[in-house]
Order: structure tokens, then C-alpha cells, then sequence
């Protein structure tokens, strides 16, 4: 009964007592025990009864509300452990700000969501509690880091989760999973009490079956945080109050250079459907070049290890988390414990991460990959100077793959990001939403690029071309 | 062939701020361990660095005494090691973006003066404290000193013997004190030194190998070390041997130093821009608000009190080991306006009764407004040295009495009255015929006698030149 209740729907039946908030609690919680298969959950929270006991909704936007939180954000007396097992029986002793937000705006934490272990992978077969499965299709990956809550959402078992995006880790399930997700500008959010990955890449982002609740969510988790030095003091957006508004004579530009040949023809003409639609509602497409492109996937993948390898020094077995037992000394603790603590594909990020920073490499590596991403970013910079106001593309280039698919080609996995991760460089907002299905009626995802603290246009003409069809109200079969 | 020593000194200086350098988490000494620690300090996930200003204060502040340049565009760099009182895994340190550079400072042995540059000072965090328990083979960890703010000061090599050492490293423990920016207690920690040495024929222009020595926890010691070390590395060059490059220990049982084992070698600590970290970027504004609470610093106060105040090089010199005490000089002198009085009271009357009471300077208990006033009596000839001293016994052990009541209580005014005296000079003459009529004889030695016995009579109260003053008169009457 609660399935496609958007937030303010939710809001407006406790108010008029149509439904208890436990009622909506036990829903999904239920939802999530029946569907379990997905593998989408890592943790249920214990809830307070207190909490759900009410119709209190006053000025707290999310009173009631449902949250899951992707396992690497931490909330307070609950397990945060990035789905690594070097952090097996890790209990969070603080929350992570955007946790307190959701807290104090009254959402229920109800659990969090499995991921690719520390956020590395785009498949969500990276976790240590084993693979995510995608809902519209259960041979298929979810995509990832965040393939828990974007599966989660697209299943119905959730009405919001909280993802990292990294490198596309919110976008590309949200688009492998035919829900909405949104990558803000890097400092919008709070970073305060996530597991770090690459702390410069790194952004909290929501996932939401429809645009108006991805917005709501989003404008509460904002905002500058003095714990975080990387957080910016901008004011608090009200991205809600865009929505509606019209994108007459608004320039969209689309770069060229993510057209290529990978791309899946079924994408290429979903997206160019996509695109005449938005030029239908009064925008103007304009081509644009974006040079730089090409170069984006191997700068990330050295800034991003170099970041991780450097963040994860700390996972050591020392004070919390995993030890080794029965290790000779401290050398052959950090060794022991390190290795059966975490995954392949970490330890693949840690090793090219402590390479590239090593003496006599420094230079040739994370030096020019700084400079290479100074010019991703002028790409962007200089396009939205001089041509557009926004960018639309493709998320991904293929629709959700075969489980164990890419799992022994890294490289072909990598390249799922392409289109994900030059925005990540520049620090750019994105969002993912549905578009279409291909023939195998997985969905696809259109992908709209932002200036700088600009999500409202984001927001304003996602919510506009959101209304021109109904592929977000789609349920996966099996899951209605 | 004849060698000279080449010294370089890492001192780091732990900075007295309230929280640490990227934490709200305290950081006071001697607490229990492991109870200051917050989500960075243990190294949680998730847990973020901000930068505690008064640690760039402080750094700019020491970067203008030392004479530095203060560099506009600061980044934090981390430095990675593993090791379990590093509980990210990294130091945030800076690399080669330091806050200051290019600085100078001027030691004095006897006379001469030298100067020995600076080469940069950076800011960075303390690690924790591992302790080794043989007796369990277990070792224990106390973050409480993680994250306590550092400034590591790094000197040009331009020391040559272990005096110069020991100097340098007194100046900057009394610069880093003056400035009100570290204890520089040596035993406590919060200041800490590790010397670089090399040996080189002398004449030669090029640096001989160099031996980095570490653990040199006080000030006798690090003069101790370097002189070991340089006796040991003349020995292997006498013998013809070469000296290693090496990290070695300073053993303070036995004044010797020896190799480190295990680890260090090739050390990559792979240092990069610490991303959770934003520039800081140090505006001309914020170099200027600083310079202006830069109190005068000690070498420029010991010159005034030499050519101002016309004190003794030495006395200069000790009233600005410490600035509370030349604060203190300054405060007193503001009052009784007698430079060389206010040093004599306050280096010995003032020290001599602290030291003997074992009262530190910082609970002196005559504030300088109520010494000032003593001074001022005595100056006003209202009472004598010896009465001031009487007075000052006093008030050392009851700082809440007032001077006037002492006075009082005491009877200690100095007649100066000269009748008064009069009266008092006749009748000694009138007890003391005998040695009168001696005296009026010729014998001259007696004029101290009469004097003594007057001021006995006026029970020490009488001043004493007036007194000889009246007997020279009433003689002459007599005669």
C-alpha cells in the first residue's frame, strides 16, 4: 500500500492518521525480510518504538520516512563496516553528520545497504556478504559501489537510500536499477563520519524512485560542517522549490565525446529520444566538446588509490575491527591481518595506490594525473562559460551486465565509469535518472551534468522530463 | 689532519594550545591514559581533520622571532608510516611547503655572537606513546599525545660544536617560552631535539657523512651526545674508516650513542596533499595582526637594559632568560623608577627567597606594584635596605599585609629628624665619658663606636649618615 508514495504522500497519510509510521515502517521491513535474495541489506537497525509510536510529523520533513544508509556511513551504536571484513565488528560510536541530519529531520534508519567493499567496484560483487542482485533482472549486477541501496530502492524495500559516489558509485546503479540518484558538488555535503575512499573524490548522494523525493532528501543532508574543512559554507539549497519551474531556452549541452562506439546502441537512441523530449519542453541542444574525456578513467584510477591507499593505512589491527590471531610480531600482525582483512580488488587499489606515491614515481604519476584532472575540469569549466547551462548523456555505457560478467577483466569494469567519473574530477553535481529499457527491459539512465552548487537546474529539468513519462513508477516483476 | 664538526638541530617544540592540532580533543600532560582521544585522535573511519588556528598563530608568531619568511600558500601533507601510536597510519605534517623559512638566530658564548640560520619550520601532529612491557611481552598504546600540536624547527648546519648546540637550543626554548607558545619543558617532552653530525677536514667546503642522532631528552644530554659523537666519528676518520649514514640512539645511562636496529633504511613515507585538508591561505592581514602581540623579544630587552637602564651585561642577561621576569623587572621599575635597585632586589632578595622556599616564579607571592613600593621607600629614604628587608621576610610569608602596617607593627621608621638624632648622639656622649674624653684626645677610631652605639640606641632606626653627620657637629661644639 505504501509502493510509489512519494515522501510528501507519506507525510500527509500520517498526518491524517491513514497510516501509523509503524505502519510504514513494518511495511518495508517486511518487504526487505521477503526479498532478502537481493542481498541488498548488510545490517537492520534495531528501531526505537518510540520513534514510530507518533503522528508527530511538525516541521521535520522526513517524519517517518524510511532511510537505509549504504554500510559506509556511520550511525551511532550500529555496524559500519564498508562490507570489508577488516572492519567485522566495527560499531559506530558517533554518527556521520548527513546520519544526524536524517535524524534530527525525523527519517527511521531502518538498516544499511551492502556495497562493494570500502566503495570500490562497480558491480557490487565486491562485498565481503557477497553480491547485490539487480531486481529487474536477478542474473545481473546492480552496478555499484552503492548497488545495495540502489537495488533496495528499485525493489521497493526502501523509499530512500543514502549512497557514496566516488566515481559514479551513486549514478551508475541508480541507472543500472532504473531509479534516481544525484551526485551533489563536491563540499556540498558533509563527508564527517564516512568511510573514506578518496577523500577529494568522494561525495554523499541520494537514491530515490522519483526526482521531488531525491530533492527533498538531498536539501536535508546539505550543508557546510565545520567538522569537515571540505565542506563549503554556501547556503543550504531548497532544490525542492525548483521543481516545476520551466527550462525554456535552457542550452543543454551534449558532449561528443560520449557518443562513442562502446556505447550500446539501444542507450544511444533511448538518450537521443531523451534529448528531443527535453527539446520539446523548451531547451536547446547544443553539441559540445569535452577533449579531455578519454583521459578521466586512467587519472582517476591513479588519484583515486593513491587517496585510498593512504585512507586505509589505518585499518590496521590495532584498535578496532580485525586481528589476526596467532601472529609473531607486529610486522606479521599488520600482514596477517591485512591480507585476510581485505578483498582483492582493495588490495589491487592499495598496491597502485602505494606505487604511484612511491619515491621516483610521485612525479610521473599523481603529479600529471593532478594536472590531467586541472584539465578535465577546465573542459567542463569552459563549456559551461561559454556553450550550456547544463550537460546530458548517457550514465553508463552499457545497461546492468552479467553477474561474474567483468569480475576478471578490472579494466572492462573501470570503463563502466567513464561517463561517471569526469564529473567526479571536476567536482561537478550529476544525477542519474530512468530514460527507457533496453530490449531485455533493463533500465537505462540518463545522466545530467551541472555548473558548480548548480543542482537546482539539475533538479528542475530532471523533474520536468521525469513527468513526460512513467519508467520511474515501474516495478521489477516479482516485486510488485 | 684537523676536522671540524658540522651540526644540524631538529627541534621540535610542542605547542601549549588547549585542544590538538586538527581535534577538539584536549591536551594536558600527565593525564590518564588514552582520555584524550575523540574520533580522530583513535583514528576512527570516517573521523576528519580541521585545523586548530592557534596553531598557525603560533607558528607564524615563532617564524617573525626567528626571522622567517611566512609562506602565503600552506598545504598539510601526511607522511605515512605504520606503526601502532600512529593510529591513522600517517603523520599530517607539511613536506616541502613549510609555513616558514629562511630565519636566522643569534647565540652568544662569552661575548661572541654567532648566527645560525634557519632553515624552515613546519607545523604537524605528535603520535602517541607506546609503552613496552618485557615482563608481560605485551606493549601498550596512549594516544593522549596524538595529535598534540607540533612545530618542528630545522637548523641550518651551521653549529660546530656542542656548546653552540646546547646554546642554540637554550635560545630557542627561551624564544619559543618568551613567546608564550610552549613550556619547552625538555623532561616533560614539549620540547625535543635530534642532531645531525658530520665530520669534515677543516678547509673543506663539502659535507662529510652524517649521522642523525635521536633521543636526546635534556639539555645536558644533548651537549653529552653530540660530544660522543663527535669523538666517535673522529676516531673511525683518524683510523681511516668511513662513517656510515645512519639513525643512531643516544643511550642516556651510559652517554653514548648507538645504531638503531631494525627499521628505518630507506623509509619511503610516500607524502602527498593532505585531501582532507584544505589550502591555508596566510593573508599579509593575518602576518600583520600576529606581529603586533609579538612582545620585544629577549636579545632586543637585554640590550635595552644594558643601554637604558644602564644594568650589568649579566644582569640583563638574567632578567630575560624568562619574559615573566622581565615583565616582572618592567612592572617594579614602573613604580620605584630605580632601575639597578629593582634588579638587585628581584634577582637576589626576590629569587634567593623563592629558590629557598621552593616557590616557582610563576606563584611569586610579592606582586611587583608591592615590591615597586619598597624599592620606592627605601629610594625616599623613609626606611633603610635592612628595614626593607625585615619587611620583605614578612611580606613573603604574609603577601596580604600591607607595608604601612609592618611599618607600624615594627616601628621601623628611620628617624631623620635631626634634633631627634641630637638628643640621641648627647646621650651617648653623656654614657660613654670615658671613650668621649679618648675621642677629643685623638683617637679617631672611636667615631665608628659612637656612631654604632647611637644607632643601637635607636634601635636601627636611625639613618645612619645623618647620624654621622650630628656627631661631627656635636664635636665640634664640644671642642
Amino acid at each position: 500500500m505504501f509502493i510509489n508514495k512519494s515522501i510528501k504522500e507519506l507525510r500527509k497519510g500520517i498526518k491524517q492518521k491513514d497510516f501509523s509510521k509503524k505502519e510504514i515502517a513494518d511495511f518495508y521491513l517486511s518487504r526487505i525480510k521477503k526479498f532478502n535474495n537481493l542481498n541488498a541489506f548488510s545490517h537492520i537497525h534495531p528501531i526505537n518504538e518510540k520513534d514510530l509510536n507518533n503522528s508527530d510529523i511538525s516541521s521535520d520533513t522526513l517524519s517517518g520516512i524510511p532511510v537505509a544508509l549504504k554500510d559506509n556511513i556511520l550511525s551511532r551504536n550500529n555496524p559500519a563496516t564498508a562490507c570489508s571484513k577488516i572492519l567485522d565488528g566495527f560499531i559506530a560510536p558517533y554518527d556521520a553528520t548527513v546520519t544526524s541530519k536524517l535524524k534530527s529531520s525525523g527519517a527511521i534508519l531502518i538498516g544499511n545497504n551492502n556495497m562493494d567493499e570500502f566503495a570500490m567496484g562497480s558491480s557490487s560483487e565486491n562485498s565481503s556478504l557477497g553480491n547485490v542482485l539487480n531486481p529487474w533482472d536477478l542474473n545481473k549486477v546492480p552496478g555499484g559501489s552503492s548497488g545495495g541501496g540502489a537495488a533496495a530502492v528499485a525493489a521497493r524495500l526502501i523509499p530512500v537510500a543514502l549512497g557514496t559516489d566516488t566515481g559514479g558509485s551513486v549514478r551508475q546503479p541508480a541507472s543500472f536499477c532504473g531509479i534516481v540518484g544525484l551526485k551533489p558538488t563536491y563540499g556540498r555535503n558533509s563527508r564527517y563520519g564516512v568511510i573514506a575512499y578518496a577523500s577529494s573524490l568522494d561525495q554523499v548522494g541520494v537514491m530515490t524512485n522519483s526526482v521531488e523525493d531525491c530533492a527533498l532528501v538531498s536539501e536535508i543532508i546539505a550543508g557546510f560542517d565545520p567538522l569537515d574543512s571540505t565542506s563549503v559554507d554556501v547556503p543550504i539549497p531548497n532544490f525542492s522549490s525548483t521543481l516545476g519551474k520551466d527550462i525554456k531556452g535552457l542550452r543543454i549541452g551534449i558532449p561528443k565525446e560520449y557518443f562513442i562506439k562502446e556505447l550500446n546502441t539501444e542507450i544511444d537512441t533511448s538518450i537521443r529520444t531523451a534529448l528531443s523530449e527535453l527539446e520539446k519542453l523548451g531547451a536547446t541542444l547544443v553539441e559540445i566538446s569535452l577533449p579531455h574525456t578519454e583521459y578521466a578513467v586512467a587519472t582517476y584510477y591513479i588519484i583515486a588509490p593513491a587517496e585510498a591507499a593512504s585512507n586505509l593505512s589505518r585499518y590496521d589491527g590495532i584498535r578496532y575491527g580485525k586481528r589476526s590471531k596467532d601472529t609473531e610480531d607486529l610486522f606479521d600482525l599488520y600482514c596477517k591481518t591485512r591480507t585476510e582483512g581485505f578483498g582483492t580488488e582493495v588490495k589491487r587499489r592499495i598496491l597502485i595506490g602505494t606505487y604511484v606515491l612511491s619515491e621516483g614515481y610521485f612525479d610521473a604519476y599523481y603529479i600529471k594525473a593532478q594536472k590531467v584532472r586541472t584539465l578535465v575540469a577546465n573542459d567542463f569549466k569552459e563549456v559551461f562559460e561559454n556553450q550550456c547551462d547544463i550537460i546530458a548523456c548517457p550514465t553508463a555505457p552499457t545497461t546492468a551486465f552479467n553477474l561474474g560478467e567483468k569480475c576478471n577483466d578490472p579494466i572492462s569494469m573501470y570503463l563502466n565509469d567513464i561517463f561517471t567519473i569526469p564529473t567526479n574530477l571536476a567536482g561537478l553535481p550529476a544525477m542519474s535518472i530512468p530514460c527507457g529499457f533496453d530490449s531485455n527491459n533493463m533500465p537505462i539512465g540518463l545522466q545530467l551534468i551541472g555548473k558548480a552548487w548548480d543542482e537546482e537546474t539539475i533538479f528542475k529539468t530532471a523533474y520536468l522530463y521525469e513527468q513526460t513519462h512513467d519508467w520511474h513508477k515501474r516495478i521489477p516483476k516479482g516485486f510488485e | 689532519m684537523d676536522y671540524e664538526a658540522v651540526i644540524g638541530l631538529e627541534t621540535h617544540v610542542q605547542l601549549n594550545t588547549l585542544s590538538k592540532i586538527f581535534c577538539s580533543a584536549g591536551t594536558t600532560f600527565g593525564e590518564d591514559p588514552n582520555n584524550l582521544i575523540d574520533p580522530l585522535t583513535f583514528g576512527l573511519p570516517g573521523a576528519l581533520p580541521v585545523v586548530n588556528k592557534r596553531v598557525i598563530d603560533s607558528a607564524i608568531l615563532l617564524g617573525l622571532g626567528l626571522n622567517c619568511q611566512i609562506r602565503k600558500f600552506n598545504r598539510f601533507a601526511r607522511k605515512h608510516y605504520f606503526y601502532p601510536d600512529l593510529p591513522k597510519g600517517y603523520q599530517i605534517s607539511q613536506s616541502d611547503e613549510p609555513i616558514c623559512e629562511h630565519g636566522r638566530v643569534t647565540i652568544e658564548d662569552n661575548g661572541t655572537s654567532r648566527t645560525i640560520g634557519i632553515t624552515r619550520i613546519h607545523m604537524e601532529e605528535d603520535a602517541g606513546k607506546s609503552i613496552h612491557d618485557a615482563r608481560t611481552n605485551s606493549s601498550l598504546v596512549d594516544l593522549n599525545r596524538a595529535g598534540v600540536p607540533l612545530l618542528e624547527i630545522v637548523s641550518q648546519p651551521d653549529i660546530r660544536n656542542a656548546v653552540e648546540a646546547g646554546l642554540y637550543l637554550k635560545v630557542i626554548r627561551q624564544i619559543v617560552r618568551w613567546l608564550g607558545i610552549s613550556d619547552g619543558n625538555m623532561e616533560e617532552g614539549s620540547l625535543r631535539c635530534d642532531a645531525n653530525i658530520s665530520l669534515r677536514p677543516v678547509g673543506q667546503l663539502k659535507f662529510g657523512t652524517r649521522a642523525e642522532i635521536k633521543n636526546i631528552n635534556s639539555f645536558k644530554y644533548v651537549e653529552k651526545a653530540i660530544e660522543y659523537e663527535i669523538a666517535r666519528q673522529l676516531k673511525i676518520l683518524k683510523e681511516g674508516g668511513t662513517v656510515i649514514q645512519e639513525t643512531r640512539l643516544f643511550n642516556s645511562e651510559t652517554e653514548t650513542t648507538h645504531e638503531m636496529r631494525g627499521k628505518e633504511g630507506a623509509a619511503d613515507y610516500r607524502y602527498f596533499a593532505d585531501p582532507d585538508l584544505p589550502p591555508v591561505v596566510i593573508e599579509e592581514s593575518w602576518i600583520q595582526k600576529i606581529r603586533q602581540t609579538m612582545p620585544v623579544l629577549p636579545s632586543e630587552k637585554k640590550l635595552e637594559l644594558i643601554n637604558t637602564h644602564k644594568l650589568t651585561e649579566y644582569d640583563a642577561e638574567v632578567l630575560t632568560t624568562e619574559r615573566e621576569f622581565s615583565d616582572y623587572f618592567d612592572a617594579v621599575f614602573k613604580v620605584c623608577k630605580d632601575a639597578k635597585l629593582s634588579c638587585n632586589w628581584i634577582t637576589s632578595e626576590l629569587f634567593g627567597a623563592l629558590k629557598k622556599l621552593h616557590i616557582d616564579f610563576s606563584n611569586n607571592p610579592i606582586s611587583s606594584e608591592v615590591l615597586g613600593e619598597l624599592i620606592k621607600l627605601i629610594k625616599e629614604e623613609v626606611i633603610s635596605g635592612k628595614m626593607a628587608k625585615t619587611i620583605f621576610e614578612i611580606l613573603i610569608e604574609n603577601p596580604s599585609k600591607k607595608i604601612q602596617e609592618i611599618i607600624k607593627e615594627k616601628g621601623l621608621k628611620l628617624i631623620s629628624d635631626p634634633e631627634e638624632i641630637r638628643v640621641l648622639v648627647n646621650e651617648v656622649f653623656k654614657n660613654n665619658a670615658d671613650n668621649l674624653k679618648k675621642f677629643l684626645d685623638g683617637n679617631n677610631k672611636l667615631h665608628g663606636f659612637f656612631v654604632g652605639q647611637v644607632l643601637k640606641l635607636s634601635a636601627g632606626n636611625a639613618k645612619p649618615e645623618l647620624v654621622n653627620q650630628i656627631i661631627t657637629e656635636e664635636l665640634k661644639k664640644i671642642k
